[in-house]
């Protein structure tokens, strides 16, 4: 099998599915410079670069994409789609509905996020929670190269718009990726590990913390279950209450702010229908309400690792045995 | 110029703007009454909506906004699904989901509707992408209003279209308002098409109330995009003669500025010129506006009588 990295594995998707659909195209700040082998392949047409304008490059897209194209974005960091908020927000995800069904918004939007390369927190804020909240548009972040180019093709062939976040810290660590036409359904959970006693749930660089842990407390005699959403829309919910009705304990752990975060609605839902099988109150571990700071030892401190992991869902075993 | 103009019967844009009036006027009596949601009305504005909409072809595609009756009349749209649409009812065009704020009208072409001010000027250049990739003949036509082109999208836009050859029609509605702003104190240019030229695009300013003259100039002005494959940049200088949204009772506006806009009425003027021209007798004048609100009173009905949508429509056509 192919190693590639995540960065690597998001470039043979597009180039794949630029082949296999005409409509497709790509354009953004330096998208054409920095993907000559898209360029040299589809033609600048295909592949555009764009002003500097966030607004107007979402817009565009969101406008083609009603009109017969099915473009993919390139809006570098999380943060600069605060630019973006009108186009993604009131338009792709509101004109479907607001017209009676009569469009449709195929379009994806990349943006990467997340600690990694101490850039600060205006380009590393982990905002996904946002989009989840906002109707008529789905959400994607991968944890490996292999979903991270499954997942994309199936993203650019949805007839929905789809917000598509790359985690920095993983996008250029090296994985195994499939040959060929493989596409993840959006909305179909991973179990990267299975087990009896306890549920990590994560998504994006975080997941990979989830099995570090997974494996410090196999040491200690825990067996922990490790769920990948891998899209936050729509949510695998079934995977998930499936694996918490079994361990009856649950940990989330994200990477983004923990207040009103992905992991309080995955709460919620593991209290409202899974309550009964619940033996220890289910816990979150996320980022603080704090914009994330530049220093490599902060910018580390913001996200959940390994060791805090280990210890919260060694404390929920512990609970239930005392 | 005025030979690339159109076989149009001009008591045919007399019509249509008499439609638009009698519209706007149920609307607001409705609204008044409380049997029909505020809108913002086009009063006053019917010559710069139905001088450029009579101006483009069929496969031409429309971007409008909160202000667009008059556009979607224009181009055709029945008034009592129009009508239902204000009120929420399920025949509406789009199912009452809408409301009187952003209606499309796919099957007439017109687009991608948003109340947002200034989205329209955002999705117009992939709007136009989408039709020189694949290859479809009818140009974008994108109505806004001065307030519109504050907003950064508008520059954005500007650049863009030019940059990449969209042949897009920008068209500024420029109504002397921004809801309850003058634009004199919001911009810092009297004419957006100054703004325009600014970014290499072709621009004019044309009498907003006279559609004969915005027939022209729109003429010109879509033949242009099509024969370039550029942007042009048609403003239309008019007047919002009744409030932002239904009701406003407009103590803020200047009643001398009010006045002598009203003394140019885009529909009387048209029909004194055709009076005048004899081109139509005052009887026959008097009947289009008569058959005009008894058009919109069957409308009406008809709208009333709609049902408004099951519940089962608050979920639907949010994803595709
Ligand atoms: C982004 C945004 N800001 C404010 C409003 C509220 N609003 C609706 S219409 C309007 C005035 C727009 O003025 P203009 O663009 O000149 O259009 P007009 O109403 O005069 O036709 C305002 C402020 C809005 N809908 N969207
Ligand atoms: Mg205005």
């Amino acid at each position: 099998m192919p190693v590639l990295t995540l960065n690597d594995a998001i470039g043979a998707a597009l180039a794949e599915e630029m082949r296999h659909d005409p409509r497709v195209l790509i354009f953004g700040e330096g998208v054409a410079t920095k993907r000559q082998d898209l360029v040299r392949e589809f033609g600048g047409r295909r592949v555009r670069n764009t002003p500097l304008a966030e607004g107007i490059i979402a817009g565009t897209a969101v406008g083609a994409a009603g009109n017969g194209l099915r473009p993919v974005i390139d809006l570098l960091f999380a943060p600069f789609l605060c630019y973006a908020m009108d186009e993604l927000v009131n338009s792709a995800g509101k004109l479907r509905f607001l017209s009676g069904g009569q469009f449709s918004f195929p379009l994806v939007t990349l943006a990467m996020t997340g600690a990694g390369w101490g850039v600060g927190a205006q380009h590393n804020h982990n905002l996904e929670a946002w989009f989840v909240h906002s109707p008529g548009l789905k959400v994607v972040m991968p944890s490996t190269p292999a979903d991270a180019k499954a997942l994309l093709k199936s993203a650019i062939r949805d007839d929905n718009p789809v917000v598509f976040f790359l985690d920095i810290g993983l996008l250029y660590t090296p994985g195994d990726v499939p040959d060929g036409e493989h596409c993840i359904p959006l909305g179909q959970a991973a179990v990267r590990r299975a087990g009896d006693d306890v549920t990590l749930v994560s998504y994006g660089k975080t997941v990979h913390g989830c099995l570090e842990a997974a494996e410090t407390l196999a040491g200690q005699g825990i067996s922990a279950e490790v769920i990948d959403l891998r899209s936050l829309k729509p949510l695998d919910e079934a995977t998930i209450l499936a694996s918490v009705t079994r361990t009856g304990r649950l940990v989330v752990v994200h990477e983004a702010n923990r207040l009103c975060g992905v992991g309080a609605e995955i709460a919620a839902q593991a209290a409202e229908k899974c309550f009964a099988s619940l033996r220890a109150p289910v816990t979150r571990l996320g980022g603080p309400d704090a914009p994330v700071a530049a220093s490599y030892p902060l910018e580390q401190a913001f996200v959940p690792q390994a060791a805090s992991i280990a210890a919260t869902a060694a404390s929920l075993c512990a609970r239930q045995a005392a | 110029m005025t030979s690339a103009q159109p076989q149009i019967d001009p008591r045919d844009l007399l019509a249509q703007m008499h439609l638009i009036r009698a519209y706007e006027e149920a609307i607001v009596a409705g609204s008044t009454a409380g049997t029909v949601p505020g809108t913002c009305t086009s009063v006053g504005q019917e010559a710069a909506a139905v001088g450029v909409v009579n101006a483009l072809a069929a496969d031409d595609l429309i971007l409008t906004n909160h202000r667009s009756a008059g556009h979607l009349l224009a181009r055709g749209a029945d008034p009592g699904r129009l009508l239902a649409e204000v009120m929420g009812r399920s025949d509406g065009y789009c199912g009452g989901r809408s409301g009187s704020l952003h209606i499309s009208v796919r099957e007439l072409g017109v687009v991608l509707t948003s109340t947002i001010v200034g989205a329209e000027l955002a999705l117009a250049p992939g709007v136009a992408l989408a039709q020189t990739m694949r290859n479809q003949p009818g140009i974008v036509v994108c109505f806004f209003g001065d307030g519109a082109a504050c907003e950064g999208s508008f520059h954005e836009s500007l650049n863009l279209a030019a940059l990449w050859n969209l042949p897009i029609l920008y068209v500024c509605e420029n109504n002397q308002w921004q809801a309850f702003v003058h634009r004199r104190e919001a911009m810092s240019r009297e004419h957006v098409s100054s703004w325009a030229q600014s970014y290499g695009i072709a621009a004019s300013t044309v009498d907003g109330n006279d559609v004969s003259a915005v027939l022209a100039a729109a003429t010109n002005a879509a033949a242009q995009v099509r024969a370039s494959q550029r942007p042009y940049l048609l403003e239309t200088w008019t007047y919002r003669t009744r409030g932002h949204f239904e009701p406003d009772d407009q103590a803020y506006v200047d009643p001398a500025e009010r006045a002598a806009w009203l003394a140019r009425d885009p529909i009387a003027m048209c029909r004194d010129r055709l009076v005048a021209a004899g081109n139509l007798s005052e009887l026959a004048a008097t009947d289009l506006a008569t058959r005009s609100r008894d058009r919109i009173a069957e409308a009406l009905a008809f709208a009333a009588a709609s049902p408004y949508p099951a519940p089962e429509a608050l979920t639907q056509h949010v994803y595709a």
